[in-house]
């Protein structure tokens, strides 16, 4: 193994535990929130800065691989990917970090029934889904398994099309819930936007095994 | 019409062929950079054009070397002092002549027969304009130009390529031998040249290749494994062979 081999090792190892420490994250974000659980999302908020400093480490790793090593071909293209799914992974912790906020703040139980009519649990497991499936693709090479991410995330749109007219229903019925129904809305909207990083990362990983650049076209492209 | 062109070229040096079946075509105005591990024929190749080679003994040759449509091994009447006027050459280690930095220069258009004085100044002063070395001598032209450092030997051989107008330069790792200063210089001139002449380079530096060709030819074993835009070859090359060199894993 060269050098450059083991840094780039290395490199692979840490933005697999920053896919590990952020679907955690994200995971206990819904716990929480599930389960109106301030604890838990204290702990979510805590541990917000591990992901932060993980984050600068790798991007400093990958200065480092670029000044001293100059990748070239498929190297280059690893080390440039990595960099892109870092910021989007760290995305991906803001918001959970933001809708564990959300529970710090709500001192009352979210209404189960809100929950269950925006199908809230529902796109929570489809975003925790499309995290595992392409931390997998990532650590395995398999561009099939990230190309099935441009699919799952259709489901996150539609519930999140539906979102605005499901809570103007429950508002109208529920008018002392306002408070929560606005951070239902924006959890559900922050849930949209994980799909939109999700898939992000699904791109760069196949940038970087096929050499293909899927940025910019339909979700039908993407996924041939 | 192509500036450079090999049609199925094979070259042995006695029983060893060191170049095989090579077809490539160069445009005008452009640089092209030749890599590949040591002993893969990329040297070979590049002394085709100015036939080098034909001072080895044994050297066997089969194959179309075009320059400008024409042959540079069969074409009828071609003399090989009028072909190297046409195709410069740049040494790995800068040679110059023990003599003054302008002889130096001026010596291919004396041994031309070029007499005329002011012509001769001023194709020297152009020469040295061009290969960015005027501001650095211009004061000290008697001077011997074994009193230049290495680099500004490396680009007084350059002045001295481009004083007798070629169009063609052939450069064999020109600045393996330089510090980081004097390599940038030669990139930058290199960068430079290429609007008035065709510029094909043999290098070990792959960030060197990258910075300063437009196409990149990747040598392996006498064979020419891949030809392509300089761009493709280093970020997404075709072949598993060219992936493997440019990535530092073999060769």
């Amino acid at each position: 193994m060269t050098h450059l081999d083991i840094e780039l090792k290395q490199l692979k190892e840490e933005a697999i535990e920053m896919f590990d420490l952020v679907t955690s994250q994200f995971k206990k974000s819904k716990s929480a929130l599930i389960n109106n659980d301030a604890e838990l999302a204290r702990e979510v908020n805590f541990n917000e800065r591990r992901v932060n400093a993980l984050e600068l480490k790798i991007d400093k790793d990958c200065e480092n691989i670029f000044a001293l090593f100059n990748p070239l071909a498929v190297d280059l293209r690893f080390v440039l990917a990595v960099l892109k799914i870092n910021s989007n992974l760290e995305r991906i912790g803001d918001i959970a970090d933001g809708i564990a906020r959300y529970v710090v703040e709500t001192s009352t139980s979210f209404d189960k029934e809100l929950i269950a009519a925006t199908q809230l649990e529902e796109m929570f497991d489809t975003a925790i889904t499309m995290l595992t499936d392409v931390r997998s693709s990532f650590d395995t090479e398999d561009t099939k398994l990230a190309r099935g991410i441009f699919i799952k995330d259709d489901a996150l749109d539609s519930i999140n099309a539906k979102a605005n007219s499901v809570v103007e229903q429950f508002i109208k019925a529920h008018t002392d819930k306002i408070g929560q129904c606005l951070h239902i809305i924006s959890t559900i909207r922050k849930l949209e936007r994980t799909g939109d990083q999700v898939k992000n990362v699904a791109e760069e990983i196949i940038f970087y095994i096929e050499a293909k650049v899927l940025k910019h076209l339909s979700a039908k492209a993407k996924a041939e | 019409m192509f500036k450079i062109e090999t049609k199925n070229v094979n070259l042995f040096y006695k029983d060893f062929q060191a170049l095989k079946g090579i077809n490539m075509t160069v445009m005008q105005n452009t640089v092209t950079a030749l890599i590949g591990p040591s002993g893969c024929g990329k040297s070979t190749f590049l002394r085709l054009f100015n036939r080098m080679n034909d001072l080895i003994d044994g050297v066997r040759i089969e194959g179309d070397v075009l320059l400008d449509g024409k042959d540079v091994y069969t074409s009828k009447g071609l003399r090989i002092d009028e072909l190297r006027k046409k195709v410069g050459m740049v040494f790995q280690k800068p040679n110059p002549f023990p003599k003054s930095i302008f002889e130096n220069v001026a010596y291919g258009l004396r041994v031309n027969g070029i007499n005329h004085k002011t012509f001769i100044e001023e194709r020297v002063e152009t020469s040295l304009h061009q290969a960015a070395l005027w501001d650095e001598v211009k004061d000290k032209l008697k001077k011997s130009a074994f009193e230049l450092s290495g680099g500004q030997q490396q680009r007084l051989c350059i002045a001295r390529a481009l004083a007798i107008e070629p169009s063609v330069i052939l450069m064999d790792e020109p600045a393996s031998a330089l510090d980081p200063i004097s390599t940038a210089k030669i990139e930058e001139l290199i960068y430079e040249l290429k609007n008035k002449y065709t510029i094909m380079i043999v290098t070990h530096n792959m960030q060197q290749a990258g910075r300063v060709s437009d196409k990149t030819a990747f040598f392996y074993l006498g064979e020419l494994i891949e030809f392509n835009d300089t761009q493709a070859i280093f970020t997404n090359p075709k072949n598993p062979k060219t992936q493997s060199y440019v990535t530092g894993r073999f060769g």
